[in-house]
C-alpha cells in the first residue's frame, strides 16, 4: 500500500494526530478522553504511518520496540498508585493534587500520572498487537 | 510460642535458598532447630506441673472467630515434648541416614515443615487454626512418603495417605464448624463450659461423627488403617517421626482434647471402644502374618493406636492416664525400634525377617538398643512398659465390662509382645548368615539416638513419679474438673493386674519361641485382601474413576457448538422458569414518540450490517460488516451523552477491522460445513434466547433504578478528585485498581500474541 | 427508543449465539465479537439512556444538577471495549496458530484432547 499520496500525507499526519492523542489524554479530566482513548489514538497514528511507509519504517521511528512502552506505562501507573502511601501517609489510590491551577490541564494531580501509565499501556499493548501480527502475517 | 512454631517454618523457607550448604556435611547443623525447641518446651515443665497454663493470642481474621489462639497445658506439652524431642533425634539420625542424598536439604524442610505443623496443631487451641494446622501435617506428610518421587509405589502411597488424611482433615472442618455453630466460638476452652448445651443439641451426633471420622483417617483406624502400612514406602526417619510417634497421634490428640466437650454420652464412649478394640485386634493378628519389618512395626503402631482409641473410649480417669503414659511409652519404643530396623535395613539392605539373624555380632549396641525396645514394648519389669501396661490393665479392670474389656487387651498386648520381640530382638539372635559378616557399625548419629530412647524408657520405668508429676497429673486437671489423686508406681503387690502381666510375658515368650513369621503366612493373609477394607475402597474409587469418565465423555464430546447448546438451554431455561410465571410486561411506548430519524437509521444500519455479518459467504464482507456494526455503535453512544465511549468504540473498532483483514487473509475460505438441520436448530436456539433477553431487558427496565452510587460519584467527583469528567475520574481515581488490573490484562493479551507468532514450535510438535 | 435498542440486544445475542455455535473457527470469533457488543449495550441500557447530557460537570460549578447520563456504567463498558480488543485479538491469533499447526480451521476436527490423539 505505498503511495504517494499517503506517504506524504502521513509525515504530516503522525505528528499532529500524536499531538492530538497527547491533548485528549490531558483533557481527560475535564472533558471527554483520557488515557484509554489517548492511547488508542496514538496506536492508530503509527499504525497509519506503518500503512504508507511500512513497519520497518516506523519502527525506526519509534527507536525502540513498541513493547517496552507497557512496562514503563505499568510502571509510572503503579507508582501514582503507591505514591499516596509513600509521600502522605495516605490508602493506596488517594489522589494527591498540586496547589493552583494550570491552563488546559487544571489542576496536577496523581491521577494525571496515572493515566498516563493507562495511555502508555495502551499504545504499547495495541502496537506490540498489531506489528507482531503484521509482521508474521 | 508463636515464635517457636514459626521457626519451623522460617527453617523450611529458609532451606530453599541454602539448600547446597545444607545438603552437604553440614546437614546435622539443622538439628540445632528441633534440640532448641526441645529445650524450649522443657523450659515449662516446672510451670506446667504446678498447673499452670501458658496462653498467647494473636488476632488473625477475628470476625470469623478464627484466631490464633496457642495454649500449653499438660496435654499439648507432652504431644510438644514429643514432637521436638522424637525430632532432634530424627534429624541427627537422618543426616547420617540419608548422608549425601540429594535432596536432602528437600527432605529436611519436609520435616521441619511437619514438626511446625504438629507444633501448631497440638499447640491451637482455635479449632479452625488447629484444622488448618491439621491439613498442613498431611500436605508435608504427603511430600514426605513421596520422597522417592521416581519409584511409582512411593507416589501412590502418598496419594492414598494424602486422600485419606484429607478427607479426615475435611470432615474435621465440618465438625469445627459445627461446633463453632454450636457455642458461637471456635475456641476449646471456651466451649468447656458449654458441654451440656453441646451435647443436647440436635447436631450433637453429626459432630461427633464428624470429628471421629477426622481423627479415625488420621490415627489410622480400622477401617481406614490401610494408608499406614502403605506410608511405610517413606524413608525410614519418615516412619519414625510421622507414622509412629506423632503424626499418626494426632487424630488421638483431637480426641483426648475434645472428650472434655464432647465425651460423656453413650454415642462416644461406644464407638470409641468398639473401633478402638476392632483395630487394636484386627491389626495385632496381622503382625503375625508378615515378614517385612517395617510391615509388622506398621500394624503393631495401628494396634497401638487402636489401644489409645479404646482407653479413651473407656474415659475413666484411670484410662486417660494409662493413655496417655502409653503416649509416652509408645512413642519411646516404637521410635527405637524403626531406627532400628531402619539401621539394620541401611547395613544389610533387607527388612525381611526370614532372611535377618545373628546381626548382634556386628552391630553390638544396636542389639542392646533391640532388646531393651522389645522388653519396653512387651511390658517387662522395670521397664515404663511395665507401668504402662499395668495402668491399661487396672483402666479395663475399672470399666463397665470389665471382664471383655481386660480380655481383649490382654490378647492384643500378647500379640505386641511378639511383635516387638520379632522387630527388636529377632534380627540379632541365631547364627549370623555369611554374607553379613562384613557389615560394620553405622555412624553413632544412627545408633545412639534409639539407644538414648530405650535408655530413657527404662529411666522412666524405675522412676515412674518423673512421668506422674510433669505430665499425667496436669493431663488429669486438663481432663478432669476434680481430678482424683492417684500415683505411679512400678510394684503394685501381688494382684489381679500382675496376674495378667505375668500371663502376658508367658504366653507372648512362647509365642515368639514357637512362631516364625514365613512367606507361607504371609501369602495366606493375601489371599483375604479381596475383604479388606484396602482393597474395597480402592476398587471403589477405581469405579468411580470409571463413571467419571463415562459422565464426561458424555458431556464432553469435543463439539464446541453442543457445550454452547448445552449452557445456552439450561440458561434459557432458567430464565424462563423464573421470568415467565408471572410476567406482565407493561410497555411504555410513549418513548417512542420522540425517536428522531437519526436513531431509526442507526439501527436499521446496524440490523443490516448484523444481517450480512451472520450470512454472508465471504470473509472479508462479513469483517466490513462487522466494522460497521462498531461504528454504528460508536454513533449510538455519542447519541446518547457518551462522548467517551464514543471515541474509544470508534478507535477500537478501526485497529479491530485492520486486525482482522491482517489475519484473515491468510486464513482459509468459508466452507457450508453443517447440515441444514442442525443450523435449523441452532437458529431456533439463538432466537429463542435472544428474545428471551429481550424481554428480560424490558422487565428489568420496568423496575425503578438505584442511583445511590451514582449520585455519590457526581458529587464527589470534584470535591474529591478535582475532576469534572465523571467517566474518567470514576476510571483514574474511584475505581483506579480495576484500571490498573485491567492495563495488566491488556499487557498479558499483548505479550501473549507476542508470544504466540514468535514462538517457533519444534517439527515434531508439527501435526500433518 | 429503550424498546428497539431491547429487540436489538436480543439480536445481537442472537446472532452471537448461532455465529458461536458455527463449525468455523472464523465464525466463532466473529460471534464472540457481537455478543460483547450484545453485553455492552445491555449494560448500558441498564443504566438507562439519557439524550444530549453526559455527565460532565459544568465549567464553573463543582457538581452536576439536573438530568446527565449515568457515568457507572459508561465506565465499566469503557473498559469492555478495550479489554475486549485485548481479547479479540489474543483469539485472533490463537486461531491463526491453531490453523497453522493443525491445517483446519474447523472445530469438529479439534474434538480431541491430547492424550487420545
Amino acid at each position: 500500500m505505498k503511495t504517494i499520496i499517503l506517504q506524504t500525507a502521513s509525515n504530516y499526519l503522525l505528528p499532529v494526530l500524536l499531538l492530538f492523542s497527547v491533548f485528549i489524554l490531558l483533557r481527560g479530566h475535564y472533558l471527554p478522553g483520557g488515557g484509554f482513548v489517548g492511547g488508542l489514538v496514538a496506536a492508530i497514528a503509527f499504525v497509519l504511518d506503518a500503512f504508507a511507509n511500512g513497519i520497518n519504517e516506523t519502527k525506526r521511528v519509534l527507536k525502540f520496540h513498541p513493547g517496552y512502552f507497557m512496562p514503563v506505562g505499568l510502571g509510572i501507573a503503579f507508582l501514582s498508585a503507591i505514591s499516596p502511601i509513600v509521600l502522605a501517609d495516605l490508602p493506596i489510590m488517594t489522589g494527591l493534587w498540586a496547589d493552583g491551577s494550570i491552563p488546559v490541564l487544571g489542576t496536577i494531580g496523581s491521577a494525571l500520572f496515572f493515566d498516563t501509565g493507562v495511555y502508555l499501556v495502551v499504545i504499547g499493548a495495541a502496537l506490540t498487537i498489531i506489528f507482531t501480527i503484521s509482521e508474521s502475517a | 510460642m508463636l515464635t517457636a512454631i514459626l521457626l519451623g517454618f522460617l527453617f523450611a523457607i529458609f532451606l530453599v535458598f541454602t539448600g547446597k550448604f545444607f545438603r552437604g556435611k553440614f546437614a546435622v547443623i539443622s538439628s540445632l532447630i528441633p534440640i532448641s525447641l526441645f529445650a524450649y518446651f522443657l523450659s515449662f515443665i516446672s510451670q506446667i506441673s504446678n498447673g499452670e497454663i501458658v496462653t498467647q493470642k494473636i488476632n488473625w481474621i477475628p470476625s470469623f472467630g478464627v484466631d490464633l489462639t496457642f495454649k500449653l497445658d499438660g496435654l499439648s506439652l507432652l504431644f510438644a515434648l514429643m514432637i521436638t524431642g522424637v525430632g532432634s533425634l530424627v534429624f541427627l539420625y537422618t543426616s547420617a541416614y540419608l548422608k549425601g542424598h540429594k535432596y536432602l536439604d528437600r527432605f529436611y524442610g519436609y520435616l521441619s515443615l511437619f514438626m511446625a505443623a504438629m507444633l501448631g496443631l497440638v499447640l491451637s487451641d482455635n479449632l479452625m487454626s488447629m484444622f488448618i494446622f491439621w491439613e498442613l501435617t498431611s500436605i508435608s506428610s504427603f511430600f514426605l512418603i513421596g520422597f522417592n518421587n521416581d519409584a511409582k509405589d512411593s507416589r501412590k502411597s502418598a496419594l492414598t495417605a494424602l486422600g485419606i488424611t484429607g478427607i479426615g482433615g475435611l470432615l474435621l472442618l465440618g465438625g469445627a464448624v459445627l461446633l463453632g455453630y454450636m457455642t458461637g466460638t471456635y475456641e476449646i476452652s471456651e466451649m468447656l463450659s458449654q458441654t451440656d448445651l453441646i451435647q443436647s443439641h440436635p447436631y450433637y451426633a453429626l459432630a461427633v461423627i464428624l470429628i471421629f471420622a477426622a481423627a479415625f483417617t488420621k490415627s489410622a483406624q480400622f477401617p481406614f488403617h490401610f494408608w499406614l502400612p502403605g506410608a511405610m514406602k517413606a524413608p525410614t526417619p519418615v516412619s519414625t517421626y510421622l507414622h509412629s510417634a506423632t503424626m499418626v497421634k494426632a487424630g488421638v490428640y483431637l480426641l483426648f482434647r475434645l472428650s472434655p466437650v464432647l465425651g460423656g454420652s453413650e454415642l462416644w464412649h461406644t464407638t470409641l471402644i468398639v473401633f478402638g478394640a476392632i483395630t487394636m485386634l484386627y491389626s495385632a493378628i496381622h503382625i503375625l502374618f508378615r515378614t517385612d519389618l517395617k510391615g509388622i512395626l506398621a500394624y503393631s503402631t495401628i494396634s497401638a493406636l487402636g489401644i489409645l482409641v479404646f482407653l479413651i473410649g473407656i474415659g475413666t480417669q484411670a484410662a486417660l492416664i494409662a493413655a496417655a503414659v502409653f503416649i509416652i511409652v509408645h512413642a519411646l519404643y516404637k521410635a527405637s525400634l524403626f531406627l532400628i530396623t531402619g539401621i539394620i535395613d541401611h547395613e544389610t539392605k533387607t527388612r525381611d525377617i526370614t532372611k535377618l539373624a545373628g546381626l548382634r555380632k556386628v552391630l553390638m549396641p544396636v542389639a542392646i538398643a533391640g532388646f531393651i525396645a522389645a522388653l519396653i514394648s512387651g511390658g517387662v519389669p522395670p521397664t515404663l512398659g511395665f507401668v504402662g501396661k499395668d495402668l491399661i490393665y487396672e483402666a479395663t479392670l475399672g470399666s463397665q465390662y470389665a471382664i471383655i474389656l481386660t480380655a481383649l487387651a490382654v490378647i492384643t498386648k500378647i500379640l505386641l509382645f511378639y511383635g516387638g520381640f520379632v522387630a527388636g530382638v529377632k534380627p540379632f539372635t541365631g547364627k549370623l548368615p555369611q554374607k553379613f559378616e562384613k557389615i560394620h557399625m553405622p555412624s553413632p548419629l544412627m545408633w545412639i539416638p534409639p539407644l538414648l530412647m530405650v535408655i530413657l524408657g527404662l529411666v522412666f520405668g524405675l522412676l515412674p513419679s518423673l512421668i506422674e508429676s510433669a505430665f499425667a497429673k496436669p493431663i488429669t486437671q486438663v481432663m478432669f474438673e476434680n481430678p482424683e489423686n492417684f500415683q505411679l508406681k512400678l510394684w503394685h503387690g501381688f494382684n489381679t493386674v500382675l496376674g495378667l502381666s505375668a500371663i502376658t510375658i508367658i504366653i507372648g515368650t512362647v509365642m515368639y519361641f514357637i512362631i516364625k513369621p514365613t512367606y507361607a503366612k504371609e501369602n495366606f493373609i493375601q489371599k483375604l485382601d479381596f475383604i479388606a477394607p484396602k482393597d474395597l475402597m480402592l476398587k471403589g474409587s477405581t469405579a468411580f474413576e470409571k463413571f467419571g469418565k463415562l459422565w464426561t465423555n458424555f458431556f464432553q464430546n469435543g463439539y464446541l457448538r453442543d457445550y454452547v447448546g448445552i449452557v445456552v438451554a439450561v440458561i434459557i431455561g432458567l430464565i424462563s422458569f423464573l421470568l415467565l410465571p408471572n410476567f406482565q410486561l407493561r410497555l411504555d411506548y410513549s418513548s417512542l414518540e420522540d425517536v428522531t430519524v437519526y436513531e431509526i437509521a442507526i439501527i436499521l444500519m446496524m440490523f443490516a450490517a448484523i444481517v450480512f455479518t451472520v450470512f454472508t459467504n465471504s470473509r472479508l464482507a462479513a469483517v466490513a460488516s462487522m466494522g460497521i456494526v462498531g461504528f454504528s455503535f460508536s454513533l449510538l453512544f455519542l447519541f446518547y451523552s457518551a462522548p467517551d465511549l464514543a471515541m474509544t468504540q470508534f478507535s477500537v473498532d478501526t485497529l479491530t477491522v485492520i486486525l482482522f483483514v491482517l489475519v484473515l487473509y491468510k486464513l482459509p475460505k468459508y466452507l457450508k460445513m453443517t447440515k441444514r438441520k442442525s443450523r435449523m436448530k441452532h437458529g431456533a436456539l439463538a432466537v429463542v434466547f435472544g428474545s428471551l433477553m429481550t424481554l428480560l431487558v424490558l422487565s428489568v427496565l420496568q423496575e425503578p433504578k438505584n442511583n445511590e452510587i451514582t449520585k455519590y460519584y457526581a458529587e464527589n467527583a470534584y470535591k474529591l478528585a478535582h475532576g469534572k469528567n465523571i467517566v474518567n475520574v470514576i476510571l483514574v481515581d474511584f475505581r483506579g485498581i480495576d484500571t490498573m488490573i485491567e492495563i495488566s490484562v491488556l499487557i498479558v493479551a499483548a505479550l501473549g500474541v507476542f508470544g504466540l507468532l514468535k514462538l517457533r514450535l519444534r517439527p515434531k510438535d508439527k501435526i500433518k | 427508543m429503550e424498546i428497539l435498542l431491547a429487540i436489538m440486544i436480543g439480536f445481537l445475542y442472537a446472532a452471537g449465539i448461532y455465529m458461536i455455535m458455527r463449525r468455523s473457527i472464523v465464525k466463532l470469533i466473529l460471534g464472540i465479537v457481537l455478543l460483547g457488543n450484545g453485553v455492552n449495550l445491555l449494560i448500558f441500557l441498564l443504566g438507562r439512556i439519557t439524550k444530549g447530557e453526559p455527565p460532565i460537570i459544568p465549567g464553573t460549578e463543582s457538581v452536576i444538577e439536573g438530568l446527565y447520563a449515568d457515568p457507572i456504567p459508561q465506565a465499566l463498558i469503557l473498559t469492555a471495549i478495550v479489554i475486549s480488543f485485548g481479547l479479540q485479538s489474543f483469539a485472533i491469533i490463537l486461531v491463526k496458530r491453531a490453523y497453522k499447526v493443525l491445517g483446519t480451521d474447523d472445530l469438529d476436527q479439534l474434538n480431541t484432547t491430547d492424550e487420545n490423539s
